[in-house]
């Protein structure tokens, strides 16, 4: 049972919050050139690692408020949680992130004409 | 509680009881019962104590071989000695005796026995102890596999350990309680007691717990220790007065930290009244904490380990330092004719107990060069002692009655001469001492092997903890308070106190050595297997052989041998066989023992109750139940309820006499024919305001928003972003910036989380705000040829002319001058008025609308009517005839999903290829052959009933009712490309072997058209 620190409310339990998966999963719009197998990256393919991993959460029965958060599934520590719509800003946060397989996805790409800053669910 | 008092006189005398000394209150007797049999303890025994004074050792048989067995420990490691405690519905099985504290009344049995104790007919499995060799069920119950039903019954009614409570509800109360510390202090012996005192002088906020009644540990049953200047008991009562005059520091006696999980996180169970014969009412039982550490001290002692010698396992054979505790803490000499039996030094101090007790005492040790503090003063008074020497085989039948010593080789593996035999009443046997790292272990922290101790010990720690005193391998009493010193400094330190190192308390001790001499398996002078068990998992009844077998026949991991063993997976968790095991194993395997390492450690520490875990949270606690404004008039007319989620729904209301499908019918028919009223309160009902809310509206609903006008209701379906249907609903718009949207009754919590997803990770810069609004609404249906004369009777204040208003627009109104919302929406192919109140005049409008209409018509209906009237319109109901894999095309509803716009959740997945599928499960109606045969719901159709098994099935039926109003049976279906079997005939097998026959038809069965939407 992790002890979670909400960005609004501050450290709670963690009954009181709901994961919600993989974060930095970038929408493709529906209009877009892929294919099923490209779009299949965006709607199928979660990643499950040993490690480091960035995940949105949220605040279900306290604010509902989602946010991002950096989690080591071996060991539970918690290294950073940052706001929907960013990125994150610890060294082993940003390696997660840029080392992800997904940054080289077609579904990725088209994603981006969207709106650059905002339009990814859980941050570009 | 039972009338055992009235039988006080008869009551043995208790034989074994000292005539002073110990922490028993003599002058409080205290009757009990065991078995049948009315004993006498005191006030302050253990029932494990009280049956000892009474020279019982016979407590319980064992669980595979049923071998009479004893009490072995005086803790909660004890193996052996389970009982069942109390009556009926509070009898509770499994309970260690070492741990059950006597009082006036108590009821006690003892476990796996029939008839009884003394002669037992599952002992024949001893006698035919060859045929049940390790991994027994997984090598004989086995074939044909059609008898795995018979042969787990039979395993479970012989090899089950304990019989629970008889079929009643618990009677007690349970609580629940959440708690944050700076420190957390396992254990209250030597070393917990001193780490308390050091972080409560810090001032930080201590919680000291301790599974026994009394704190003091290990130190309450030594009688040779002084600690500066005071007698144990002297200190130990200052330091415990000390830490209760302390505000922030709390105490918890009897509660047992059992489970050490992430982020500091402890959970304990307190047994609040578990020691009490008259239970006060406002107490609960137990109480479980759940308690958050700033840091955590986990001072929880060691265990001591018994030695594997052939008839180990005999009443009488104890644990060395139990023997000890049970005289200096309890006043209770368990044997006259005494023979201690060790690998160390620890045991010397016993065997000076029970010599000043007056028993007569041998020591028999492995070791050969004896000599310090402890061998001297043995000898001193007189002691013999054996050394290098070995009991290689105890003898008796419900009781030791002698011993074979011989002389032993180094690691006594080989008998080096003939044995003498000995008659004794009672062996104490010390194998060495193994901390007890379980939470450590819980909390993934990492162990080590001592070689000098022989024992595993905490290294290194993942959480904010601190290991101290002999659970910490310091088994001195002197340094693990040092160590505990230690511990609560740099606990109080880390938590943000501050405060001085100390000095550690003078303390005066018996001097000894704490290493151990290493001899898991005592050879016996026999081959292999031979001679009587030597065993190593007591509670689980594994010997040293079937460790040795498992080797044999190839398994290597020690995970894997304790499962075909079962060595270590009993209720005690091998608190007592862990390291012989390892050590027995790594032997076999020719390994090192920190090479085969340790199985894992899990919660619980010790059984701990369900009633506890699940404290207040059942029964009527367990879920809310939500009601709407108007069940109390539901109720007052003889509804009869459903759950729908949370919510309780009326489902029907029969009138006298009415069976449930004449009750049904009749509500169809009016709703048709006069008029129905619906208490449709409980959908989901979510405000929407901002000017982005049409555009957020327009991504999350698969048809067009943007253009929707104001007063005007549009229905929608809303897609996962797989394309698949997840919830539908008529939204209205309100102002141009507002909206009221209706969700499924179910689906209402799951739609605002859904929505508040992709407002807040998606779509962040619209402006959109949300809010439930389900009951802050009291909603009435009206429906029916008559719902407009009602609606003008019962006073509203506007036109009802379609053309003033039409279908599917809202109008803001008063009846009897309450404001009203009206939606002229419905879900039932009638004249519909769907009418919203602010929810405290829920009941208020329902009998307005109830007196309106009496002369009209107007039949309340509940939701199986409701479903009924939307089947016959071929309505879907969303998780009825959808399952989470259904489209909008497979259900028909291809003129909800927009062409024009860019963009909604779920577009770009109806493009892909499979969803194209000629197969995919379509969405049908089927109407039965015979037109009165109602097919089950959940029925699967075949095209070919007389194809053999397994049958192809093309799916299944969503909905199915009786429609009165059709006059037939009506069907809806989701078959792989039902739309392509329009006009064929479709079989559904059932399972008495009938098959109904059914046409493959449109799925709207009445008023096709939709010509009596305007009344």
């Amino acid at each position: 049972m992790l002890v979670i620190t909400c960005p609004h409310c501050g450290p709670r339990e963690e009954s009181e919050f709901s994961c919600g998966g993989e974060a930095h999963i970038a929408r493709p719009l529906a209009e877009s050139s892929l294919t099923d197998a490209e779009f299949a990256d965006y709607l199928f393919l979660r990643d499950n690692p040993k490690g480091l991993f960035l995940e949105r959460w949220r605040h279900a029965a306290g604010c509902r408020r989602w946010f991002n958060m950096a989690r080591d599934t071996v060991t539970h520590e918690i290294v950073e949680i940052y706001p929907m719509g960013s990125l994150p800003s610890s060294k082993a946060g940003k390696a997660a992130h840029n080392d992800s397989w997904r940054r080289d996805t077609a579904a990725e790409a088209a994603a981006k004409p969207a709106s650059s800053a905002t339009g990814t669910r859980g941050g570009s | 509680m039972s009338a055992a008092p009235m039988f006080r006189k008869s009551a043995p005398e208790q034989i074994c009881r000292a005539a002073t000394g110990g922490r028993v209150d003599r002058r409080k007797p205290v009757s009990f019962t065991f078995d049948g049999r009315v004993l006498q303890g005191f006030a302050g025994d253990t029932l494990a104590s009280a049956l000892l004074a009474n020279n019982i050792h016979l407590v319980g048989r064992s669980f595979k071989y049923h071998r009479p067995r004893g009490i072995i420990a005086a803790g909660s490691e004890e193996p052996n000695a389970l009982v069942r405690v109390g009556h009926g519905a509070r009898a509770e099985p499994n309970l260690r005796a070492t741990q059950v504290e006597i009082y006036e009344g108590l009821y006690a049995e003892s476990q796996n026995r029939f008839p009884s104790l003394k002669f037992d007919i599952g002992a024949v499995n001893s006698a035919l102890q060859a045929f049940f060799p390790a991994g027994f069920y997984y090598k004989t119950f086995m074939w044909p596999a059609s008898m795995w039903m018979t042969y787990e019954h039979v395993i479970r009614h012989a090899a089950g350990l304990g019989r629970v409570a008889d079929d009643h509800d618990d009677p007690d109360r349970y609580e629940k309680t959440n708690a944050h510390c700076d420190v957390l202090v396992a254990g209250g012996g030597v070393a917990g007691l001193t780490a308390a005192l050091q972080a409560g002088r810090s001032g930080a906020r201590v919680i000291l717990a301790d599974e026994q009644n009394e704190f003091g540990g290990w130190l309450l049953g030594e009688a040779d220790v002084t600690i500066d200047g005071k007698t144990a008991a002297d200190w130990i009562a200052d330091a415990v007065a000390e830490l209760a005059a302390m505000p922030e520091v709390t105490l918890l006696p009897r509660t047992t930290v059992f489970g050490y999980m992430d982020h500091n996180y402890l959970t304990l169970t307190e047994r609040v009244t578990d020691h009490l014969g008259e239970r006060p009412a406002h107490l609960p039982r137990q109480r479980m904490w759940k308690v958050r550490a700033g840091q955590t001290i986990l001072a929880q002692g060691a265990h001591e380990r018994p030695l594997v010698f052939s008839g180990n396992d005999l009443p009488g054979v104890m644990l060395s330092g139990a023997v000890r505790t049970y005289i200096n803490r309890y006043g209770v000499v368990p044997g006259n004719r005494t023979v201690v039996f060790t690998n160390n030094d620890d045991a010397y101090r016993t065997a000076l107990a029970l010599h000043g007790a007056g028993a007569h005492v041998v020591i028999v040790d492995l070791r050969r060069d004896l000599k310090g503090g402890v061998v001297k003063a043995a000898r001193a008074v007189g002691i013999e002692i054996m050394s290098g020497s070995a009991v290689t085989i105890a003898a008796g039948t419900q009781r030791i009655a002698r011993v074979e010593i011989s002389p032993v080789n180094e690691g006594a593996s080989a008998v080096l001469d003939d044995p003498i035999h000995m008659d004794c009443d009672l062996l104490a046997m010390s194998g060495g001492l193994s901390p007890a790292v379980h939470l450590h272990s819980q909390a993934r922290g990492k162990l080590g092997w001592d070689e000098r101790l022989l024992c595993f010990k905490p290294t290194t720690v993942h959480e904010a903890s601190f290991n101290a005193g002999a659970g910490n391998g310091v088994f001195d009493t002197a340094k693990a308070m040092a160590d505990g010193l230690r511990a609560g400094t740099a606990a109080a330190t880390d938590a943000g106190f501050d405060i001085e190192a100390g000095t550690p308390p003078e303390v005066s001790a018996p001097q000894q050595n704490w290493r151990p001499l290493a001899a898991w398996k005592i050879a016996n002078g026999k081959g292999e297997g031979e001679g009587p068990k030597a065993f190593v998992d007591f509670q689980n009844d594994v010997t040293a052989s079937d460790v040795k077998l498992a080797v044999r026949e190839g398994y290597q991991s020690v995970e894997h041998v304790k499962r075909y063993t079962t060595l270590g997976m009993a209720t005690d968790q091998g608190k007592t066989s862990n390291i012989n095991g390892l050590a027995i194993l790594a032997e076999s395997l020719g390994n090192e023992i920190p090479a085969v390492g340790t199985t894992t450690f899990r919660m619980p520490y010790t059984p701990s109750g369900f009633g506890a875990i699940a404290g207040r949270d059942i029964g009527e606690l367990f879920d809310p139940t939500r009601l709407t404004r108007m069940d109390s008039w539901h109720r007052a007319n003889g509804a009869t309820f459903e759950h729908v989620g949370q919510w309780m729904r009326a489902w029907y209301y029969p009138q006298k006499g009415e069976t449930m499908r004449e009750a049904v019918d009749r509500e169809v028919l009016a709703a048709r024919t006069t008029a129905g009223l619906l208490d449709a309160s409980t959908l989901g009902k979510i405000d929407i305001q901002g000017p982005d809310a049409a555009e957020f509206l327009n991504r999350l609903y698969t048809n067009s928003w943007l253009k929707l006008g104001i007063g005007k209701c549009r229905y929608g379906l809303m897609l996962k972003d797989d394309g698949m249907v997840m919830d539908d609903g008529v939204t209205t718009r309100l102002g141009e910036n507002h909206f009221h949207m209706t969700t499924t009754t179910g689906g209402a919590a799951g739609v605002l989380d859904w929505m508040e997803e992709w407002l807040q990770t998606e779509w962040p810069d619209l402006k959109v705000y949300l809010t439930s609004v389900t009951e802050e609404w009291s909603v009435a249906t009206l429906s029916g040829p008559n719902a407009g004369k009602i609606l003008k009777a019962a006073g509203v204040d506007i036109s009802l002319d379609p053309s003033d208003f039409p279908f599917m627009t809202m109008r803001e109104a008063h009846i009897a001058g309450l404001p009203v919302r009206i939606f002229r929406i419905s879900f039932t192919g009638e004249l519909s008025y769907e009418i919203n109140i602010r929810a405290r005049y829920g009941l208020a409008l329902w009998k307005l609308l109830m007196e309106a209409g009496a002369t009209h018509g107007i039949t309340p209906y509940g939701t199986e009517a409701m479903h009924v009237l939307r089947a016959e319109k071929g309505f879907i109901i969303v998780g009825q005839e959808t399952d989470g894999s259904v489209t909008p095309q497979d259900l028909g509803m291809d003129w909800i999903v927009s062409k024009v716009k860019p963009d909604f959740i779920g577009k770009r997945a109806l493009a892909r290829g499979s969803m194209a599928a000629e197969d995919r499960k379509q969405l049908v109606g089927l109407r039965t052959r015979d037109r009165r045969t109602v097919i089950p719901e959940g029925a699967h159709a075949v095209l070919d009933p007389n194809q053999p098994m397994p049958m192809e099935m093309l799916g299944q039926v969503t909905s199915s009712y009786y429609s009165p109003n059709v006059g037939a049976s009506i069907a809806m279906a989701m078959l792989k490309g039902g739309r392509a079997l329009l006009g064929g005939t479709v079989y559904l097998p059932m399972l008495d072997g009938k098959v109904i026959e059914a046409e493959v038809v449109e799925p709207v069965f009445y008023d096709p058209k939709g010509e009596r939407i305007n009344g």
